[in-house]
């Protein structure tokens, strides 16, 4: 029988394993890209734990047109997505988090539903939508589709943040005659700076990674975004695969993210149980 | 006065509401309407303007195809065991973050990096670890003597699906500890204390308290994952090619749609993984009784 003190210092120490373990296996696989990225040749073929910072892979891809042209579509059609999100989004949260109509609950079970959809079950559908208003092969047709699946999710996390603020910021604004219109921006606007900043993060990762969509509706390399030009990068045959240039690809692409998910650790994980917990 | 008021809202509400209803109705409502409108025609993506109505033919047609149902078991296995590692990984991996441990913000930290990584991107990068001549995993398993020689993992039909569902894993237990997480920690301290101090041991604790409190987080955490693992695409895509061993219901619509043109048997196809989806959300909803407020 061990003694408390000492049972209490193996759990210690087991816990301390068991949280190295899982640092390693998050960590370890993007480890991997990095140490690969700098491998060129014969090198990428040996297995060494250490880099050889060897830059041709990096230099490369700088000087494709056609990687930095998707570097920018991907930046282009994030950003405009979820801006227009958040815009759509603010006003419905006010109606759906601070009034009262008939028909409010069918509302948000609707939107709640809409981000439940299959991608694949609108795919037909939306195609002869985006041929229609002539988009096809046009970055534009990826910010009218990436709504479908962020513009649900932002209004039902704006909507239980803005549930979060006092009732009492509306009951003063409407004393003093404010419109509804000068309520929301006046007053909540300027205190939903950190909702929006997590919210807007959270609707930026999912269209910065979409791949279905960009992959059937645009056409050319040129217009293509970043995802679906990792995923398209291939040999002339299963043994010509070129790991190297795969793997600096994909750093470059997701060190801003993994940089701005660690500033923002906090506000992201709030936006996603601020969603998904509270519900 | 007020009744001035109400109505005045119920207008702004219906106005502030309605760029968004827009959008969803042109974006969601009527391309859903129309996909189920095509699967009830023989349209072509070559001239998709002409065609005629063949009623519930195109449905029949995917259900006779021996493809499909693989498609199908495929789907099912692959939601079942990702879903269930990661709900048991997740949990562990949220009690442990929820204690005051050295390398706590490290780890918090750590969980982020494969949640934040694009799927294609995550794809590639296991692809390569995986690779059957020069993987760092086949290196690591013939130095500790594992196996003997380099093990091709995505050809061997019984690994290639377990492929998907263990990178599956390591891409989405980030999702599943934070909301866990989440969980635990509205879980007064009290009760936990109290039964502590009356002797209970840990593993009792952990079954009949903070398991039971944590079934609205733990079933909020699945339903996401179960509607997203039915939906999934992207990781067989990239990972496993066109490949029937790992092929998944979204690929096989999305082929019929794209690669073979047929726009009347991909829409059906699609339209049976719409109904998969909604069968899956009512019964989960309905199982996990999460229309219903824990109680406790």
């Amino acid at each position: 029988m061990l003694s408390q003190r000492a049972r209490r210092k193996t759990g210690q120490w087991a816990k301390g394993f068991a949280v190295a373990l899982t640092v390693i296996y998050t960590i370890f696989p993007y480890y991997w890209a990095i140490n690969s990225s700098f491998k060129s040749g014969q090198q990428l073929f040996e297995v060494n734990l250490w880099p050889s910072l060897d830059l041709v892979h990096y230099r490369a891809l700088m000087g494709d047109p056609d990687f930095i042209g998707s570097i920018l579509n991907s930046v282009i059609v994030a950003s405009s997505t979820t801006f227009i999100a958040l815009a759509l989004a603010t006003f419905s949260a006010y109606a759906l988090g601070r009034l009262e109509f008939a028909g409010k609950r069918a509302v948000l079970l609707a939107f709640l539903s809409v981000s439940m959809f299959p991608q694949v079950a609108v795919l037909s559908g939306m195609f002869e939508l985006i041929r229609w208003l002539g988009l096809y092969n046009h970055v534009g047709s990826l910010v009218l589709a990436y709504l479908l699946f962020t513009l649900p999710f932002t209004i039902w996390v704006l909507t239980s943040f803005m549930r979060e603020f006092p009732r009492e910021l509306s009951e003063a604004a409407m004393m003093d005659g404010c419109s509804h219109w000068r309520t929301l921006t006046r007053i909540y606007l300027p205190l939903m700076g950190p909702a929006l900043a997590s919210t807007g993060l959270l609707a930026f990762i999912a269209a910065w990674n979409e791949f279905l969509f960009a992959l059937t509706f645009i056409l050319t390399d040129e217009n293509r975004t970043i995802p679906v030009a990792i995923g398209l990068i291939s040999g002339n045959s299963r043994y010509e695969f070129p790991f190297g240039p795969v793997m600096a690809a994909s750093v470059i692409v997701t060190l801003p993210l993994i940089v701005l998910v660690l500033i923002f650790q906090r506000k992201i994980v709030s936006g996603l149980t601020a969603g998904a917990v509270k519900g | 006065m007020s009744r001035v008021l109400a109505r005045r809202e119920r207008r702004a509400a219906w106005l502030f509401l309605a760029p968004a209803i827009v959008v969803l109705l042109l974006v969601a409502a009527w391309p859903l309407s129309k996909t189920f409108y095509l699967s009830l025609t023989d349209a072509n993506f070559g001239n998709p303007d002409q065609y005629g109505f063949v009623g519930l033919r195109n449905y029949a047609d995917v259900l006779d195809d021996r493809l499909w149902w693989k498609s199908l078991s495929n789907t099912l296995f692959f939601t079942v065991a990702s879903v269930g590692i990661e709900t048991v990984l997740g949990i562990a991996i949220a009690l442990l973050l929820n204690q005051a441990i050295p390398g706590r913000g490290m780890l918090r930290a750590s969980i982020l990096i494969p949640w934040a990584i694009p799927v294609v991107v995550s794809a590639k990068i296991w692809e390569w670890m995986l690779h059957d001549q020069f993987g760092v995993i086949n290196a690591v398993l013939i130095h500790l003597g594992v196996i003997e020689r380099g093990l091709a993992w995505m050809a061997e039909p019984g690994l290639a699906l377990w492929v998907i569902v263990f990178v599956d894993v390591w891409i989405t237990t980030p999702f599943m500890v934070l909301l866990i997480l989440a969980g635990l920690q509205m879980i007064s301290k009290e009760v936990l204390e109290a039964a502590y101090v009356d002797g209970v041991p840990a593993w009792r604790r952990f079954i009949s308290i903070t398991l039971p409190l944590l079934r609205p987080s733990i079933g909020v955490a699945v339903l996401f994952r179960t509607l997203d693992a039915l939906r999934m695409f992207d990781l067989s895509y990239v990972l496993g090619g066109n490949s029937q061993k790992t092929m998944t219901v979204s690929i096989y619509a999305r082929n019929q749609l794209v690669s073979f043109q047929q726009m009347g048997l991909g829409s059906a196809a699609s339209t049976w993984v719409f109904f998969l989806v909604a069968l899956a959300a009512i019964l989960l909803i309905g199982l996990l009784k999460l229309h219903k407020p824990a109680e406790g």
